[in-house]
């Protein structure tokens, strides 16, 4: 056992590594993951010790990056393309939800592309526009993507290990304010005992009623319900890691029980994941509800100037308004 | 940097192209670039006829599937008539190793590589999604989306390098196909920065059939579309796109290239679509006749057909037993495109993930419990 507190970005960095390590046909491809190891770092050291084949500093171009990864993909190799920021990934959309979800599909079976496209996501860290944003909605709603995001550094070191092994194309969304958030990771941890990838994980156990957040908000949800704790409240906190497929049996399960549901994340509302699950919520558990399922969100609006973000971010007050609604209903 | 301006050809567009037979059925030795390169073809006497056949094959097949889409068989077609030289010349120029990646209306390529030429039609019939393996036959499916397949090549292509599969004859080459509009898509001028940046062993060959469906070639382009290639970093070179000889030996001299560690090459087939872009559109709405008669002297059969008989390669016997077999092919895939079964429903919900999702299985068990609850009823 070798146990180490360390962070986010520590962690997906050392799941990179092992990643690399364990299959050859392993690349990482993107705008200065080699020799600067990414903007934020994540890819650092890999290209020294990997080498430019491994870990390739491309043009900057996220259609090219996407794009070529597919044609690595059909010849076999397994690639880890890095789009720098949530907001660049639209130039790679095409590529994307057009040709790396639909390729097995279109192919009958035939063409798989192991893909990963890591996308550190959401705001908090005070940047200018196009840093800032959730855009995980828009692929969610790809059928032959699948879309994850972790929010602590042990999913974070497994997560991105799972990701790359699978054959799946997926989607793998980064909280990039959390990245410096440290906790314990088991750096020796097999593979084969880490939690399934595309399980939700409860977060913390409750009854009174459910907080169902993931990636950043998180976070937030774990520090909502250690105050209503204080108030007398005893908060579940679900943590989706996978937004598609969700994982909804766990979701049901613990809304039957506590009857009360609150939805958090960062994105627009408007027919956002929020909106998904809440009809979802009604629909299969219509009789358990005590109160509407209720959202908590970024408002309807580009992601504002970084001096006002903390009024736009679901905060821990935002999430208690929303709980203390749910039980004056 | 090479400048692929050529130095002869009959009927050329202004800065010339590679032409090696010319639409009257002469044949020209050789042809030597502006920069030194010299393109010629060293054929049989069979492997002329063969090329002949090719030619004549894909154009019925076509015409049939063309046919069958105006009797309403097909949802739609996009017709290579006309193209049938860049196709086969270039399809045939690849070696057996090298990759291909189709745009949508390469049946002619396809049927180079050796492809059942039944396999695009459940495609435009609408009962699968093409379905080829595209790693068998070493020809990727068709990509709809304009240009997107150029990266995908290129990133192919890259693997071959890290595979270390280029610096020797033996080693493998990749060929993108495209059009003249794809050339104004971002993704093909940066499949173009990825190939030449990592000297990838690339061949773009655009097929320049002057119309993206009505948008004439101006409105892509202030230059000739090969002279791009020297701003990317590689060589550019255009050739007579109905002369199936230059499109053979412009490609084949690029392939390996290639693969012996030189990089990429743009070939700019300069050619015409005598149809439609697609069995939708109305081409008489957009160019004129005069233009198609012209094109028509230039038809990539006849001359090679010309050809043939001046050398006395072939006679009419020959070319009345090309046509019959070509015939009885086509009827031969009528007769299996009308027998083309509708697939059953529930395959739609197949292949979406390699290990499938909880979601989706839900809806195709639910999808088959309602389909069952009909069973017995009038519905």
């Amino acid at each position: 056992m070798m146990a180490e507190t360390i962070t986010i970005g520590k962690a997906l960095n050392h799941g990179l590594r092992r990643s690399l390590e364990h299959d050859s046909k392993v690349v990482i491809m993107g705008e200065d993951v080699g020799k600067l190891g990414g903007v934020f770092r994540i890819t650092d050291g890999l290209q020294k010790d990997f080498g430019e084949d491994r870990v390739i500093d491309t043009p900057l171009a996220e259609a090219g990056i996407v794009g070529t990864a597919v044609g690595l993909a059909i010849r076999g190799y397994r690639p880890v393309c890095e789009i720098q920021f949530d907001g660049f990934v639209f130039p790679a959309y095409n590529q994307i939800v057009a040709q790396v979800a639909k390729m097995f599909y279109r192919s009958m079976g035939k063409v798989r592309l192991p893909i990963v496209i890591r996308i550190p996501f959401g705001g908090g860290i005070g940047a200018v526009e196009h840093h800032s944003e959730s855009p995980e909605a828009y692929f969610s709603h790809t059928p032959g993507l699948k879309v994850v995001t972790c929010s602590n550094p042990a999913d974070a070191y497994s997560m991105i290990q799972q990701a790359i092994r699978s054959d799946d194309p997926i989607v793998f969304f980064e909280p990039k304010r959390r990245y410096w958030e440290k906790g314990e990771v088991d750096l020796d941890a097999d593979l084969a005992g880490a939690y399934p990838l595309h399980e939700a994980r409860v977060a913390r156990e409750g009854t009174d009623a459910t907080l169902i957040a993931y990636g950043p908000m998180v976070r937030t949800c774990l520090d909502a319900a250690t105050a209503a704790a204080e108030d007398g409240r005893n908060l579940e906190v679900i943590d989706l890691r996978t937004l598609s497929p969700v994982d909804y049996d766990k979701i049901y399960s613990s809304v039957r029980r506590t009857g009360r549901a609150v939805v958090v994340h960062e994105a627009p509302g408007n027919i956002g994941l929020g909106a998904e699950l809440a009809a979802r919520i009604t629909e299969h558990c219509f009789y358990s509800l005590e109160a509407p399922v209720l959202r908590v969100t970024g408002y309807d609006i580009p992601y504002p100037a970084a001096r006002v973000e903390e009024e736009y971010l679901p905060d821990l007050d935002r999430v208690l308004d929303a709980v203390d609604r749910s039980f004056g209903w | 940097m090479a400048n692929g301006e050529s130095t002869a050809g009959t009927d050329a567009p202004a800065g010339g192209f590679v032409q090696l037979l010319t639409p009257d059925g002469e044949r020209i030795d050789s042809v030597t670039t502006a920069d030194g390169t010299t393109y010629s073809v060293d054929f049989t006497d069979d492997e002329y006829r063969e090329l002949y056949r090719d030619l004549v094959t894909v154009r019925r097949l076509d015409a049939e599937a063309t046919a069958l889409q105006r009797q309403g068989e097909l949802g739609i077609w996009a017709s290579l008539l006309g193209q049938e030289a860049a196709q086969v010349g270039s399809g045939r120029a690849m070696r057996p190793q090298d990759m291909a990646f189709p745009t949508y209306r390469e049946h002619g390529v396809l049927y180079t590589r050796g492809i059942d030429p039944i396999m695009p039609f459940g495609l435009f019939r609408g009962v699968d999604q093409g379905g080829w393996d595209a790693n068998e036959h070493r020809f990727n499916g068709y990509t709809i989306v304009i240009g997107s397949q150029t990266l995908h090549a290129t990133g192919y292509a890259m693997g071959v390098t890290m595979d270390g599969k280029t610096g020797s004859p033996d080693g493998e080459a990749v060929i993108a196909y495209f059009g003249d509009g794809a050339t104004s898509q971002g993704e093909v001028n940066e499949a173009f920065v990825w190939a030449g940046v990592f000297h990838a062993p690339m061949v773009f060959f655009c097929q320049n059939n002057q119309y993206a469906i009505s948008e004439p070639l101006e409105r892509q382009t202030r230059i000739p579309l090969y002279r791009r290639a020297a701003g990317y970093g590689f060589p550019g070179v255009r050739i007579d796109g109905n002369d199936v000889l230059a499109s053979f030996a412009v490609t084949r001299a690029a392939l390996d290239n290639a693969r012996n560690g030189q990089g990429p090459t743009l070939i700019e087939a300069y050619t015409y679509r005598m149809g439609a872009h697609t069995s939708s559109d109305d081409p008489t709405r957009y160019r004129i006749a005069s233009e198609v008669e012209s094109w028509k002297a230039k038809d990539p059969i006849s001359r090679l057909r010309a050809f043939l008989a001046k050398q006395q390669l072939g006679d009419d016997s020959f070319f009345d037993e090309v046509d019959e077999s070509a015939k009885t092919l086509a009827l031969s895939l009528r007769e299996r495109v009308l027998s083309m079964p509708d697939p059953q429903p529930i395959s739609m919900f197949d292949n979406v993930y390699p290990h499938g999702s909880p979601e989706l299985d839900l809806q195709r068990s639910q999808f088959a419990d309602y389909h069952a609850s009909f069973e017995g009823s009038d519905h």
